[in-house]
């Protein structure tokens, strides 16, 4: 019990504490202003010449009544199941798309030793030395202007799981590498082929980097603005970052809808967490080899 | 089953000098060879050469009566145990047995009775349905062992598998191999560098020097008749004992021995003499004519039933393995008799056993009275 004590009131939980409040605050925020019915975006309304205790009860997150008008509007009165929808099939295809490369690719970076093998991985590399932001224009002329693939779902998910590429690629193929060849050796005397033995020996075997891979090529579609934003015009075809951009711009200021819809985006992404949690942790190639 | 046949087989990596320099060697249909040798002298590369894991860079590999340097390792028809057994970690240990046959499309019925056959021989009749990580080191290989009986191929390999085991189950499993070789009689190929493995399982050794054939044979064959001091000096524990002896026409003398009544029949050159530790015998009781030698007791290591005597003279050394029945102490000079049909003479610079000649001449033997 004391040694609880002492904990909580040295120096390091107090440094925890901070960091953990600075990290909560905002959400905090996002969560009040959601749950506040309003589209202002402070939470209390301040009287003139409010004393200072006044000022500091009005950073405290919590709305004057709780109402879930927000969601409802944001639900049935603006757009945003369907941007929801876009985001959703945008999301899944990158993934499908990014893991089906991105598995391939580092399987024969593992595992075979061709020309341009080592070259390959790093110019991987190299590419992730640069700000996205550099690819903009490149990427819209290709895109937009080469491939005609403007305002399409196709065109964001070619971009999306192509600059997920190069992670993805590192981190299956260093979990290939830890996977020992003899499992592959032994399969292929048995008569499986190269394909029998990525389907059924190293892809179950590497589920728990395939997760986190997938979980990374889903977050990249699913957050991602800057690019939506530009490649799609049709407002029917917003994704939900772009789409919630509009409830804050020049001509309107709705911070409660946004905020609503910001806290119904990160549902779907913390319950692909928790379904992909188990793999995450699990070692399965823990008895592959002894001793 | 088959014959598996190397006819001047080459193996090199990239442009390093040959790991495999041109080996010939026959084995047998249904013979358990076992390769043998130093580490790092190529006999996984020579095992996996077999299997198709490596490539054959010049030469002839014949599996039965297929040229096999050009085929793929799954239409081979072979079976590999591996050293970390290599199991499938993902799968049950039934499905672990039964995945060669399941790529190969066999019925589920035939798969089924196959593997549980398989199981009941190796006493995994109740694991089947756990899987790798839930099983102990011997039961990982026996699986191991399984999945290589299920498939019934053409030819065994076994690389090193029992050397992440401990001393008595690897007793126990060797057991087990011999016992389904016996069982099947399938042509085995078999690498270790324990030369008890070799002597108790092989029905012929080969021992691999540097990627060259030293020899190959029974395992008394290579114990009693060794080609060259390599063989010699690599079967048997303590090994055999080799010292240089001077060649002096008509006698060889060391340090610690003197041969006078050697009959060389005019052979030139620097000598090396080998005997073995269990054919020195204590001098009293030994018969007359045999050679003496007397050195001094250096360190003694009492085994119980018998003892490890090292002689030593300085820049000699041999090992005697006498009954342990004297007491000997360190510094105390000892004489014993070396059996003279158990001395080889091996040419110093080829390392090669000189079989033309009699250390100790016959016409000198006494006749028993
Ligand atoms: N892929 C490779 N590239 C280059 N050299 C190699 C390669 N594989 C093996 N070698 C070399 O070939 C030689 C023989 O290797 P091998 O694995 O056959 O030895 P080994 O007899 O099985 O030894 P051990 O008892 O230690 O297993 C070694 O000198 C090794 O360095
Ligand atoms: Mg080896």
């Amino acid at each position: 019990m004391k040694r609880v004590l002492g904990d909580i009131f040295s120096w390091r939980f107090a440094l925890l504490l901070f960091a953990g409040l600075i990290v909560i605050y905002p959400l905090l925020w996002v969560v009040s202003l959601a749950f506040s019915g309003q589209q202002a975006l402070q939470l209390v309304a301040l009287p003139e010449g409010a004393g200072f205790w006044q000022q500091l009860a009005a950073l405290v997150p919590l709305p004057q009544q709780w109402s879930l008008d927000n969601f409802r509007a944001v639900l049935t009165e603006q757009p945003f199941m369907r941007w929801l929808g876009n985001s959703l099939v945008v999301a899944l295809s990158t993934t499908v798309v990014g893991l089906c490369l991105s598995c391939t690719a580092a399987y024969a970076f593992s595992r075979f030793r061709f020309p341009g093998r080592e070259r390959g991985l790093m110019l991987f590399l190299i590419s992730q030395m640069f700000p996205a932001v550099l690819m903009l224009i490149p990427l819209y002329v290709i895109v937009v202007q080469w491939l005609g693939l403007g305002n399409t779902w196709l065109g964001l998910v070619l971009v999306y799981a192509i600059t997920a590429l190069p992670f993805c690629v590192w981190m299956l193929k260093g979990y290939f590498d830890t996977l020992p060849y003899e499992i592959e050796e032994s399969a292929l005397l048995e008569g499986a082929s190269r394909f029998t033995i990525f389907y059924r020996i190293i892809l179950p075997l590497a589920r728990p980097a395939i997760a986190v891979t997938a979980l990374f090529s889903f977050m990249t579609a699913w957050n991602e603005f800057i690019l939506a934003s530009i490649f799609m015009d049709d407002e029917s075809r917003y994704t939900v970052p772009v789409g919630l951009r509009f409830f804050v711009s020049d001509y309107a200021s709705e911070w409660g809808f946004f905020a609503a819809g910001s806290i119904l985006v990160s549902i779907p992404v913390i319950l692909l967490f928790l379904a992909l949690q188990r793999f995450l942790v699990s070692g399965l190639s823990a008895g592959a080899v002894k001793g | 089953m088959a014959s598996i046949e190397f006819k001047r087989v080459e193996k090199r990596y990239a442009d390093n000098p040959p790991t495999v320099p041109g080996l010939d060697l026959h084995i047998r249909d249904g013979e358990f060879m076992v390769l043998v040798g130093p580490s790092g002298c190529g006999k996984s590369t020579t095992l996996r050469m077999i299997a198709g894991l490596e490539s054959v860079t010049s030469g002839e590999l014949w599996i039965g009566d297929r040229l096999v340097n050009e085929l793929q390792p799954a239409a081979r028809d072979v079976a590999m145990v591996f050293q970390n057994y290599a199991l499938y970690p993902h799968m049950t240990v039934f499905d672990n047995m039964a995945f060669g046959l399941r790529v190969r499309k066999q019925p589920a019925s035939l798969i089924k009775s196959k593997v549980e056959q398989a199981a009941d021989t190796l006493g995994l009749a109740d694991l089947l349905a756990r899987k790798p990580g839930q099983l102990s080191g011997g039961q990982c290989q026996r699986v191991a062992l399984g999945r290589a009986i299920v498939r019934d191929p053409q030819v065994f390999l076994f690389d090193e598998p029992l050397s992440n085991l401990d001393a008595e189950l690897r007793v126990q499993m060797r057991g087990n191999i011999g016992r389904l070789h016996r069982e099947f009689a399938t042509t085995s190929v078999y690498v270790t560098h324990d030369q008890v493995e070799a002597m108790t399982l092989g029905s012929r050794i080969a021992i691999l020097n540097r990627g060259e054939l030293m020899q190959v044979g029974t395992p008394m064959e290579l114990y009693n008749d060794p080609d060259n001091v390599f063989v010699a000096g690599f079967m048997g524990s303590p090994p055999m004992n080799i010292v240089p002896v001077q060649n002096r026409g008509a006698g060889l003398k060391n340090a610690l021995l003197d041969l006078p009544r050697a009959d060389l029949g005019g052979l030139a050159g620097e000598l090396l003499l080998g005997i073995r530790p269990e054919k020195l015998h204590p001098a009293a009781g030994s018969p007359d004519h045999w050679p003496r030698l007397r050195a001094k007791v250096e360190m003694v290591e009492t085994l119980g039933a018998e003892m490890l005597v090292h002689l030593g003279d300085g820049s000699e050394r041999m090992i005697a393995r006498l009954p342990g029945l004297q007491l000997l102490t360190p510094g105390q000079t000892l004489e014993l008799a070396l059996d003279p049909d158990a001395i080889y003479l091996f040419d110093r610079h080829s390392r090669q056993r000189i079989r033309t000649v009699q250390p100790v001449a016959v016409a000198e033997a006494v006749p028993c009275t």
